[in-house]
């Protein structure tokens, strides 16, 4: 089997040790949460940080709770928590309807969500589900805690608004009584990084949509998202039309790339028909037609 | 015959043939099993190969100063420094030679080009980082449909007087009689069909322990092999090393498949390294190198035409095959047989006219072709046939069971000569048919798809339910020494069964399990002859030292060969023990009559000998007669007089996302008939995990490159292997047509599952799209694209 | 640098570099072979262990992440001569060939009996899918664990 080059460890008991540690230790060093994205990279030696910071001992941002009109997820937390959360099950089941396609049920022991949007996978699933949800995540450093949209949080593949001595500590998603929501993920194979995914959600009233948001990922849509196909959206009603007009926005837009999960126009196709499909389930979890 | 007959013995195991536990898992279960990597010895070092990043280049350079200056590093080779010994090339199982270390070129991605020996894996690792190698990039043919271009780069230029890619043409059959019939049928249809790079990919990777002891100029490999006595004789003839100081050991193998039959250049660098250094040396290669350099499977490229008068009676079958054997020709098979036994493509049907060629080239990959449970190239030959009848049931517009039907073979018809000189040996082939429609429900499905298309035609939206067949013929059990060797060894194996003076046996076996249960399995054909119990039974095997020679376990041919072996080696014991049991009981040996583990006197059965109680007479003072010798041993190397023809029907029932292209496999049934089950549960275990790689390969598994000649395949993330959700329940049934040849009529299971299972997958899925074909991975892009009239080229990276 | 890990129970200090695996460790330090390894890239799930009472991939983790932790491995299902139900139940239904990725199959499912005691079929199924087999098709993996459920010698259900 691979394995990395040589580095050094430490281990932050804090959140402020953290990020002191990170500043001492400078560019070169990564922290080391669940380790399931930065370790595979380092053992293909196509990552080699200098110092590793493991974080895991910050229990204290393992977390998924209701904060006012929020539910906020600590970066801590574990994929395997997330997919099983009753919280968020009861308020979107996009999360985890994600959760379910993300790798296998061992890695989802110790993947956690700081990690999966700091890695900035251009496939990773949860990136999709946050924009699409319209979430925030907060980011502290020394100086502070910021927060930022995630839909300005990734800056391209791999990188995000996190630099230097800064960590991720939590994620926020607004609550929206009456929302429904839906996820859908096609991969060549159980675990397999997706084709596509797409997650939305609706809020409908009297027919009408009056709040829409719209996750995709894996295909090169900007910010996981589509913001123009959630504007064709706004006040439209529930239709058949409306819908695929939507997905059809969002499937010219995204910019799939091709490999060997597939060409092109196939991918720039199931974009169309996800979307379409996550849509049509959202708003029917929304308008309470659909178990 | 059914095998739940046999008594049971005071451990509870039937006393032959019957639904035993294993032996093997007393030591898997608790993890205490000896796979190569857990082989530790005092002094040991690590090796690590370094590879080619390049598919095609010249080598300018190789500068192993800074890895060789690495304070954990005890030896680096390279090419250069196996030149001086003479092994820098070695023969390939196939009459050509092998690169072992690059010296002028490497020829494709992933190949070895230095071996770094480190105290320790880590280092070693890090010390391949430190060799630079100066490369001059060439074009690569990575297109196999090219090779034979007149312009097409020269791969092997080492070769003297080489000028092109072309391996050679191998034909079978009569061009004559097909043309004529062609010439005179109703119809004929035509179709292209590409069996995909695939890789056996075994749980576990190759590797290997060498160890060159200076003082007894012994060497002892610890490696991964499923023919040890022929790597044995290989490293002798290679290396030049003396036959009688080599001992190789095979220890528990995780899975072989095919993968681990050949000798890899890192086997011989870690033989190399131990030389140089004198301590043992430790190669196992990781996952990658496993999937990118060692012996791949298939890679066909067939032309299929098919024959038929307008009822559906087939009159023949021809096809051309465009062989991709990567940078060396380096398969695995028979030496008479360059294409292996692809000529089985005739298939299970009725009809007198056939012809293939074969056309062999070299490609900037990876070296191989046999392996991954083929059979010999019967998982093409049954693949293109299968898919040809459904093609042609396509273009008939008959219903694909049906047709089968029309033309299988009778019971009445066996032993039946094919129009490719294969003696077919038992087989009621239309039963197995029936029987796999029955438990299949065929009729209930056919309307049930009959009914979902009516309800699509109303605009109702929902899956395509596909129902796809195979029937499947195999060839197993190489074979007759006259017609089968590999490298000069005739592939007769044998059998040294010893019964110890309490009555309990050793059984030595020259094939080597990887999983498939000899342990188990071998002791109960030694109890079903003698009535020992099969737990009073130890099978030896693995270790060239303490077992006879024979060529291996690969191509089924464990219970074909020294399955027979045993059985003969048990007959002779049994014989023997009836002479001395009349010496003892002072009687004549015609007086003497067998119930199961015993001799005992016609009509006066309180007068016997158990096989215990003549053991220690065998052993002991007993007068023996004239000629007979004591102890109660025999030695058999079984020469098989033909192979062995295992035999099924499979169906296939698939759901089809017409919106996304996803397949799930709703059901599989599969019927089989390998003659008599030694142990029922190992032959099932085998089945499913043979159905298991169906799916794979019909919607999962592919070795792709792009046109550069990289490869797209080089880990677990690519190369997909089935997992536990896409694989349904396997619903088995069997029959059993005893093998007449065959000292116990059975006729070996391995391979069956995964020759026949690839073609009932994809034509359940081409049936459900209405697509005539697609090639595999039936991948959801490739679905959707075959939909849209635009199939995808699955093994280039075109687009 | 230096660390303790709990193996099965015991306390186990070593001198090892930060970038030692977890898999490595358990195998070359502590001579625990029982817990393999088949990949590259976290997929193959041979590696499985459990780290403070959760599966984990040891292959994807290091030695000096499981400081101060529990770690379980394969060696500690049987006891003395009596086997896990489990493991009883792997060998009952015939659930495993070359017996490479047995192991990690084990701890997974071992885990999964503690939580859910009774699964069905589509749970089992969803339970090993990070785990991979090449010998057995998982069909008798599958029945292995219904039987250590109660289950034994069932029907296919269809």
């Amino acid at each position: 089997m691979q394995v990395p080059a040589p580095f050094d460890y430490v281990r932050a008991a804090t959140v402020e040790e953290a990020i002191d540690l990170l500043a001492r230790h400078g560019p070169e060093a990564r922290l080391l949460a669940g380790g399931h994205s930065l370790l595979p990279m380092m053992k293909l030696r196509l990552a080699r940080p200098d110092t590793l910071i493991d974080i895991n001992s910050l229990a204290d941002l393992d977390y998924v709770r209701l904060e006012g009109d929020e539910i906020a997820i600590g970066a801590l937390t574990r994929h395997s928590t997330v997919k099983d959360s009753a919280l968020l099950a009861e308020h979107y089941r996009m999360f985890a309807e994600a959760e379910s396609h993300i790798a296998d049920p061992i890695v989802r022991n110790w993947g956690t969500v700081g990690g999966s949007l700091c890695q900035a996978d251009p496939a990773e699933d949860l990136p999709a589900v946050l924009s699409a949800l319209g979430a925030t995540v907060v980011v502290r450093s020394a100086r502070g805690s910021e927060t930022i949209p995630v839909r300005q949080f990734h800056i391209g593949p791999y990188e995000t608004r996190v630099q230097g001595a800064q960590i991720l500590v939590e994620a926020r998603v607004p609550v929206r009584p009456g929302a429904g929501s839906a996820y859908y993920k096609v991969e060549r194979r159980a675990g397999d990084w997706g084709i596509a995914g797409v997650g939305a959600f609706v809020v409908a009233e009297g027919g009408r949509i009056t709040d829409v948001g719209i996750g995709i990922t894996a295909v090169g849509a900007e910010h996981f998202t589509c913001p123009e196909a959630e504007a064709s959206l706004a006040g439209q009603p529930v239709s058949t039309e409306a819908l695929a007009t939507a997905a059809a926005i969002c499937r010219d837009r995204c910019r799939p790339s091709s490999d060997q999960r597939g060409p092109e126009d196939y991918k720039r196709h199931l974009v169309g028909e996800l979307v379409r499909r996550a849509l049509v389930t959202a708003a029917a979890r929304a308008e309470g037609r659909e178990g | 015959m059914t095998t739940t007959d046999a008594p049971r013995s005071p451990a509870g195991n039937p006393i032959g043939f019957g639904r035993m536990l294993r032996k093997e898992d007393a030591r898997f279960l608790r993890g205490r099993g000896t796979y190569v990597d857990d082989v530790r010895l005092p002094g040991m070092l690590h090796g690590a190969v370094l590879r080619s990043p390049h598919a095609h280049a010249r080598i300018l350079g190789v500068d192993t100063s800074a890895a060789e200056a690495h304070p954990r590093v005890r030896a680096v080779v390279t090419g250069k420094l196996l030149q001086t010994l003479n092994l820098a090339w070695m023969p390939t199982l196939s009459g050509d030679v092998q690169s072992v270390l690059a010296t002028d070129k490497v020829r494709f991605q992933g190949q070895e080009v230095a071996f770094v020996v480190a105290e320790d894996r880590y280092s070693a690792r890090d010390a391949l980082e430190l060799i630079e190698v100066d490369y001059e990039p060439l074009p690569a043919v990575v297109d196999a449909l090219g090779a034979l271009d007149p312009d097409a780069p020269v791969i092997r230029d080492d070769l003297e007087g080489r000028t092109d890619n072309h391996i050679y043409d191998w034909e079978a059959g009569d061009r004559a009689a097909c043309e004529d019939a062609f010439s005179r049928a109703d119809v004929v249809v035509t179709q292209d069909i590409l069996y995909p790079r695939v890789h056996p990919a075994p749980m576990e990777t190759c590797g290997s322990v060498a160890h060159m002891d200076k003082v007894t100029g012994k060497l002892t490999i610890w490696t991964t092999t499923q023919a040890p006595h022929a790597h044995r004789t290989l490293y002798a003839l290679v290396a030049g090393l003396p036959e009688h100081k080599i001992q190789v050991i095979s220890p528990d193998i995780g899975g072989g498949f095919g993968n681990k039959v050949g000798i890899y250049p890192g086997y011989v660098c870690s033989v190399v390294g131990s030389i140089l250094t004198g301590a043992p040396v430790k190669w196992v290669e990781d996952r990658s190198e496993n999937l990118m350099s060692t012996s791949f499977a298939r890679d066909y490229h067939m032309r299929g035409q098919v024959a038929a008068t307008r009822e559906g009676k087939i009159l023949a079958l021809r096809v051309d095959v465009l062989a991709d054997h990567g940078a060396f020709n380096g398969v695995a098979q028979p030496t008479k047989f360059p294409a292996g036994f692809f000529h089985i493509f005739t298939g299970s049907y009725d009809y007198p006219a056939a012809h293939c060629k074969v056309t062999a080239v070299y490609t900037n990959k990876a070296p191989g072709g046999v392996a991954y449970a083929c059979s010999f190239r019967i998982t093409e030959a049954v693949y293109l046939v299968e898919r040809m009848v459904d093609c042609l049931a396509d273009e008939l517009g008959m219903d694909p069971a049906e047709l089968r039907m029309k033309n299988l073979l009778r019971p009445e018809q066996f032993p039946y000569t094919t129009p490719t000189g294969w003696v077919y040996d038992s087989g009621d082939y239309p039963r197995a048919l029936q029987e796999a429609m029955r438990i299949a429900g065929y009729d209930r499905l056919r309307q049930e798809q009959a009914e979902r298309r009516a309800a699509a035609r109303r605009g109702e939206t929902g899956p395509l339910m596909g129902i796809g067949m195979a029937f499947f013929t195999e060839g197993v059990g190489a074979g007759p020494r006259k017609h089968m060797d590999i490298l000069g060894l005739g592939m007769a194996d044998g059998a040294e069964l010893r019964v110890h003076p309490t009555g309990k046996a050793q059984l030595r076996l020259s094939v080597q399990t990887q999983g498939q249960g000899h342990e188990t399995t071998f002791a109960q054909i030694v109890s079903h002859e003698l009535g020992i119990p099969p737990e009073d039974i130890e099978v030896i095997h693995g270790d060239t030292d303490n077992t006879p020679f024979g060529l291996g376990t690969y191509g089924s041919r464990s219970t074909p060969v020294s399955g027979a072996a045993t059985a003969v080696a048990a007959q002779r014991v049994r014989a023997k023990a009836r002479i001395i049991a009349a010496a003892a009981l002072e009687c004549s040996v015609d007086d003497l009559e067998w119930t199961l583990g015993r001799w005992q006197v016609k009509g006066d059965p309180a007068q016997g000998q158990t096989i215990a109680d003549i053991a220690m007479a065998a052993h002991g003072s007993l007068e023996l007669p004239e000629g007979v010798e004591g102890h109660l041993d025999a030695s058999v190397v079984y020469n098989p007089p033909n192979l062995t023809y295992p035999f099924g029907a499979y169906i296939c029932v698939v759901d089809v996302d017409p919106g996304t292209g996803q397949v799930t496999v709703r059901r599989f049934i599969a019927v089989d008939d390998c003659g008599p089950r030694i142990n029922p549960m190992v032959v099932e275990g085998q089945i499913h995990g043979g159905l298991a790689d169906g799916v794979g390969m019909a919607l999962l598994e592919v070795m792709a490159f792009d046109r550069d000649g990289n490869h797209l395949g080089g880990s677990l993330m690519d190369y997909l292997l089935p997992t536990s959700m896409e694989c349904p329940r396997w619903e088995l049934g069997e029959t059993v047509t005893p093998s007449p040849h065959h000292p116990i009529g059975a006729k070996g299971v391995g391979e069956s599952a995964t020759v026949g299972s690839p073609a009932a997958v994809v034509n359940a899925v081409l049936d459900a799209i209405g697509v005539r074909h697609a090639d595999m991975p039936l991948t959801p892009a490739a679905v959707w694209r075959a939909m849209q009239g635009r199939p995808l080229r699955t093994d280039l990276a075109l687009e | 640098m230096q660390i303790t890990v709990n193996v099965n129970g015991n306390e186990a200090s070593a001198d090892v570099e930060p970038r030692l695996l977890l898999v490595h460790f358990l195998r070359d330090v502590l001579g625990l072979t029982g817990t393999h390894w088949g990949c590259d890239t976290s997929n193959c799930g041979a590696c499985t262990v459990w780290v403070d009472g959760l599966p984990a991939k040891s292959c994807t983790m290091l030695a000096v992440m499981a400081s101060g932790r529990r770690v379980r491995t394969v060696e500690d299902l049987a006891d003395g001569d009596r086997l896990d139900p489990l493991q009883e139940g792997f060998m009952q239904e015939h659930g495993l060939q070359c017996g490479f990725c047995t192991p990690g199959m084990l701890m997974t499912t071992r885990w999964l009996l503690d939580h859910q005691p009774d699964p069905d079929v589509e749970t089992i199924r969803e339970a090993v899918s990070g785990n991979l087999c090449r010998c057995t098709g998982y069909e008798n993996i599958i029945r292995a664990v219904r039987h250590a459920a109660g289950h034994r010698a069932e029907e296919v259900v269809s």
